[in-house]
């Protein structure tokens, strides 16, 4: 907005004007909320992109010997929808959720930076962008999302004149994480303030929504796992271009050093990935349920838990490197604890859910959706910790299966959650009940087509990362059924972004809180103005909004509170 | 007494069937469909004792997961709110239920754990019961296997291998490509060498995989009980061609074992039966020549395009043209070529048709592999097949 007084010569650029303008409101905006929504929209672009290279790579391995992509684009492909799926959407996504959602739910007015909040915002578009054009600029990392040294050192592959990975391939991916990598960073420290600092006065910590417990957990998580990511990229990217020799075995150096840097990092990654959606469950069950959450000590102290524990448990990824029989018995229990406090979550959804009211809601299914499938990602998991059947399964399609499970089966039908209960207060409007079923079940339906015949794969003896294969009975029919689930799945989510538009340009007839719901971010409008509150509500207990709609019995006349 | 009427099965009794349904649905299914990389069809006891952990796990993971959707279906099903459905009683909790449901799945985890760490330790080498010393070598995209007489040599030979300085060598009894051939019933140390990216072994039938990794000692072992042919991969991504890094395990009786070692251990087959041999330098055989003798002639004399000969690439133990070795160490060794089931890691067949199909043009069938597309001529080719297919 122009200062009063100061003229602003026509046509000429300024940053009050730039600020004026429909566009350019949101490209310098620093309010949370719209960096929220661009966050999550940029997420969710990047979620489609790394559909279409799923389905790219579903339709080669549809039949035997098929020739649809080439090995090189294929390796491509399969890079690249592991890093867009992992950097580009889920974390984003998840980081916009939080964005937009937290401060509200906490009772804050901003993010504790919002300016840095905005620089990590442009650092992931830039990021993604810069790691997406990769594939017209001479060809996209082609190494695995885990690029395992020394498939992606520029030496000698074992004989003269062959580099292992000549190109620039892995140049894009090192410099694509190290950006993102410092999104995730300023993002965390963000959170971590805010969650810490700017609360409403009464809610304690032992009062904040899940939702808010989860994102300072996972902000925990990449504060300190990222650096080993950092370091470890920044040491290859010396070994590509400066001669050093960290991760070379003819030099001294040891490839295994990567990959004890990697899933260091990678394993708390995991639950970055997961540690949201159950706070997304945590919110959306007991609304819909008619309840408060089962266990609310139990469900965020659990959160925590697992936050330290995915600290010791990166080995696991490793149990076929050839480690001594101690550690691997030692990465075997400690990944058998993990599971523990995982199973403790499941057990509070069933009793938040077990006795309710079910209000069942497109939001509802999704949430229901999330923990029938989460489990079986959950009990794949640990079967994948028996470390005597791990010798078999890693590396294989089975792995394919869990990770898949876990991820669209958890993390992308909590977003769908999420997306259904929350676009309300981004919009003010409904998304359409009936196409959003239609979509749920096309996801449910699709992803175990998908996703299920990979676990017998994976038994058949199908390795992972392979761009074609032969004729093999056991094998055929499988592949083609898990290429139709990739394609339902698509259905489902082109019906989606249907219901998105349609809902998008129809009325705002969402109303303030059209779930009854019991959080802070209900009790102020939607969308909600850039202040959020126009007086900060007092909490005093973890319902608050419930206490104010039920005056007669509210939480912190009860012994929970 | 119809227990299957579906009104007179209660919830309960639905439960408790689903589980064996599942188990013997699962049984009958995974086993019958398995096909030839099968990991729950073991043929040796190192994959027995995997496969047996996973039908525990399996079961375990059955009873968890027809119990937790149970109650998730049940739910969904008796709390649906419906026009007259009361308020539900505000529950925040019950520590005593928290208490119970940490501790049983603790138990049950526990228990897991439990059975595999004795799995673990239960599938250690057995100490000094190896008879048959394998280097695997994990090439871009194939698999060398160096056999030896003793664990002593097989080292050696590993440090040789990995470029550090060793006084006499052993020289491997048999160096073989794509088709590792073990006897039955006894305990095969491998030794697994890389010096360029990491691979990793596996033959499902027979045991779960060991990652080669330059720079590490790795090693693994397996037994295989019955005689026949397993399918092998390598399962970590390692490149353009990870897809065609297979091989096949084959186990024969001892005796069987026995012959073809011995003959894996003879000369090349050598169809020039001229005294004294044809040399290089007298050029052409001639026409009249075998088709064998013509594609040796190929094979030890030509350059083709861009200055490649055979055996800058490969060898040919024991056998000579002239004075010409064949030693190439960077492809398969072809000594015994013609006895081989498989070419360049499992991409075709060893029959003549599938060999015509690759020396016409190798980087059609594998792209990025180390052959180039000599330009060979479809005379070349055919005396290049009789050649080699001769080697038995």
């Amino acid at each position: 907005m122009a200062v009063q007084g100061v003229a602003i010569p026509e046509r000429a650029f300024s940053p009050e004007r730039l600020s004026a303008s429909k566009i350019g409101v949101w490209l310098t905006t620093t309010d949370h909320k719209r960096i929220g929504i661009m966050y999550m929209l940029t997420g969710f672009f990047f979620f489609l992109v790394g559909g279409i290279e799923a389905l790219l790579i579903r339709t080669q391995l549809a039949v035997p010997d098929n020739v649809v992509l080439s090995p090189d684009l294929y390796n491509q492909m399969f890079t690249m929808h592991g890093t867009t799926m992992i950097f580009l959407f889920v974390m984003p996504f998840f980081t916009g959720l939080g964005n937009f959602v937290v401060p509200l739910m906490i009772g804050a007015r901003d993010m504790a930076f919002p300016r840095l909040n905005a620089l990590g915002y442009w650092l992931v578009l830039f990021a993604g962008i810069f790691l997406s054009v990769s594939f017209f600029a001479g060809g996209a990392p082609n190494a695995g999302w885990f690029s395992y040294a020394p498939l992606t050192e520029a030496i000698n592959c074992g004989r003269p004149g062959a580099l292992c990975s000549p190109g620039q391939n892995m140049d894009f991916w090192i410099l694509g994480i190290q950006l993102l990598g410092l999104s995730s960073i300023l993002g965390s420290l963000n959170f971590v303030v805010t969650i810490l600092r700017l609360r409403a006065p009464g809610m304690t910590i032992n009062r904040m929504p899940i939702l808010a417990w989860m994102t300072m957990v996972t902000s925990f998580l990449l504060l300190f796992a990222l650096p080993s990511l950092t370091a470890a990229s920044a040491i290859l990217f010396f070994d590509r271009h400066l001669g050093t020799h960290f991760y070379q075995a003819a030099f001294g150096g040891d490839p295994l050093l990567w990959q004890h840097l990697f899933w260091s990092f990678g394993h708390p990654e995991v639950y970055v990935l997961i540690l949201p959606a159950f706070g997304i469950a945590s919110e959306v069950l007991p609304v819909f349920s008619r309840k408060p959450l089962f266990g609310y000590t139990f469900v965020a102290w659990s959160g925590v838990a697992i936050g330290f524990l995915s600290f010791t448990v990166w080995a696991h990824h490793m149990f076929a490197v050839g480690l001594p029989v101690t550690a691997q018995s030692f990465f075997a229990t400690t990944t058998t604890l993990i599971a523990i406090p995982t199973a403790v979550k499941i057990f509070n959804w069933l009793g938040t859910v077990y006795g309710g009211k079910l209000n069942m809601t497109v939001a509802m299914y999704f949430a229901i959706g999330f923990v029938a499938m989460f489990l079986i990602g959950g009990l794949n998991g640990a079967a994948l910790a028996i470390v005597p059947f791990d010798y078999q399964v890693t590396d294989s399609y089975f792995v394919v299966s869990h990770i898949h499970y876990v991820l669209f089966g958890g993390a992308a039908l909590a977003i769908f959650a999420a997306i259904f209960y929350w676009f309300p207060k981004w919009t003010g409007k409904l998304l359409n009940e009936r196409l959003g079923k239609i979509q749920f079940w096309f996801l449910i339906v699709g992803l175990n087509l998908a996703f299920f015949p990979m676990h017998l794969l994976g038994l058949f003896g199908m390795p992972r990362r392979i761009y074609t294969y032969a004729s093999n009975p056991a094998w055929d029919g499988l592949n083609l059924l898990a290429t139709i689930g990739a394609f339902t799945i698509a259905v489902g989510v082109l019906i989606f972004i249907v219901n998105f538009f349609m809902s998008i340009r129809g009325p705002a007839t969402a109303g303030d809180d059209p779930w009854d719901a019991f959080t802070l971010e209900w009790m102020t409008t939607s969308p909600p103005a850039v202040y959020n509150f126009k007086k900060i509500p007092t909490v005093r207990s973890r319902r608050p909004f419930y206490d104010f709609k039920h005056p007669d019995n509210p939480d912190w006349k009860s012994a929970h509170h | 007494m119809r227990i299957f009427s579906p009104r007179k099965l209660s919830r309960a009794k639905l439960i408790g069937w689903s589980i064996p349904a599942i188990v013997v649905l699962g049984v009958l299914f995974l086993a019958g469909c398995g096909g030839d990389s099968s990991i729950i069809d073991p043929q040796g006891p190192v994959a027995l004792k995997q496969s047996d952990l996973f039908w525990f796990i399996f079961i375990v993971a059955t009873v968890v997961f027809v119990a937790v959707e149970g109650v998730l279906i049940y739910s969904v099903v008796r709390f649906r709110a419906r026009p007259n459905s009361p308020e539900p009683r505000q529950i925040h909790g019950n520590t005593r239920l928290e208490i119970a449901w940490t501790i049983v799945p603790s138990l049950v985890l526990f228990l897991v754990l439990g059975y595999t760490i004795y799995t673990l330790v239960g599938i250690q080498e057995p100490a000094n019961k190896a008879q048959t010393f394998v280097n695997v070598v994990g090439h871009q995209w194939w698999w060398e296997f160096r056999y030896f007489e003793s664990a002593g040599d097989a080292q050696v030979d590993v440090n040789a291998l990995n470029g550090q300085a060793v006084q006499n060598a052993p020289t491997p009894t048999i160096v073989t490509a794509d088709q590792l051939v073990v006897p039955t019933g006894t305990v095969v140390h491998l030794n697994l060498v890389s010096t360029n990216v990491i691979h990793s072994f596996w033959i499902p039938k027979l045991t779960g995989k060991t990652d080669v990794v330059p720079g590490h000692d790795n090693h693994m072992w397996f037994q295989a009980d019955t005689a026949g042919t397993f399918p092998g991969a390598c399962a970590e991504f390692c490149g353009d061609q990870h897809a065609h890094m297979r091989f096949e395990a084959q186990s024969m009786a001892m005796t069987d074992y026995t012959a073809w070692v011995t003959a894996q251990q003879k000369p090349a087959h050598d169809p020039d039966t001229n005294t004294p041999a044809l040399t290089c330098d007298q050029g052409w055989p001639g026409n009249d020549a075998t088709l064998a003798l013509q594609g040796k002639y190929y094979f030890f004399c030509k350059t083709f395009a861009g200055n490649n000969a055979c055996i800058s690439c490969h060898s040919v133990y024991g056998s000579t043209y002239g004075n010409i070795k064949a030693l190439g160490v960077v492809g398969p060794n072809l000594t015994h070529f013609g006895s081989r089931d498989l070419i360049a890691g499992g991409v075709l067949n060893n029959n003549q048709d599938d060999l015509t199909k690759w020396l016409t043009d190798p980087q059609q069938w594998k792209p990025g592999n180390d052959m180039p597309n000599l330009g060979l001529s479809p005379d070349e080719v055919q005396a290049l097949v009789a050649y080699l297919e001769s080697l038995q």
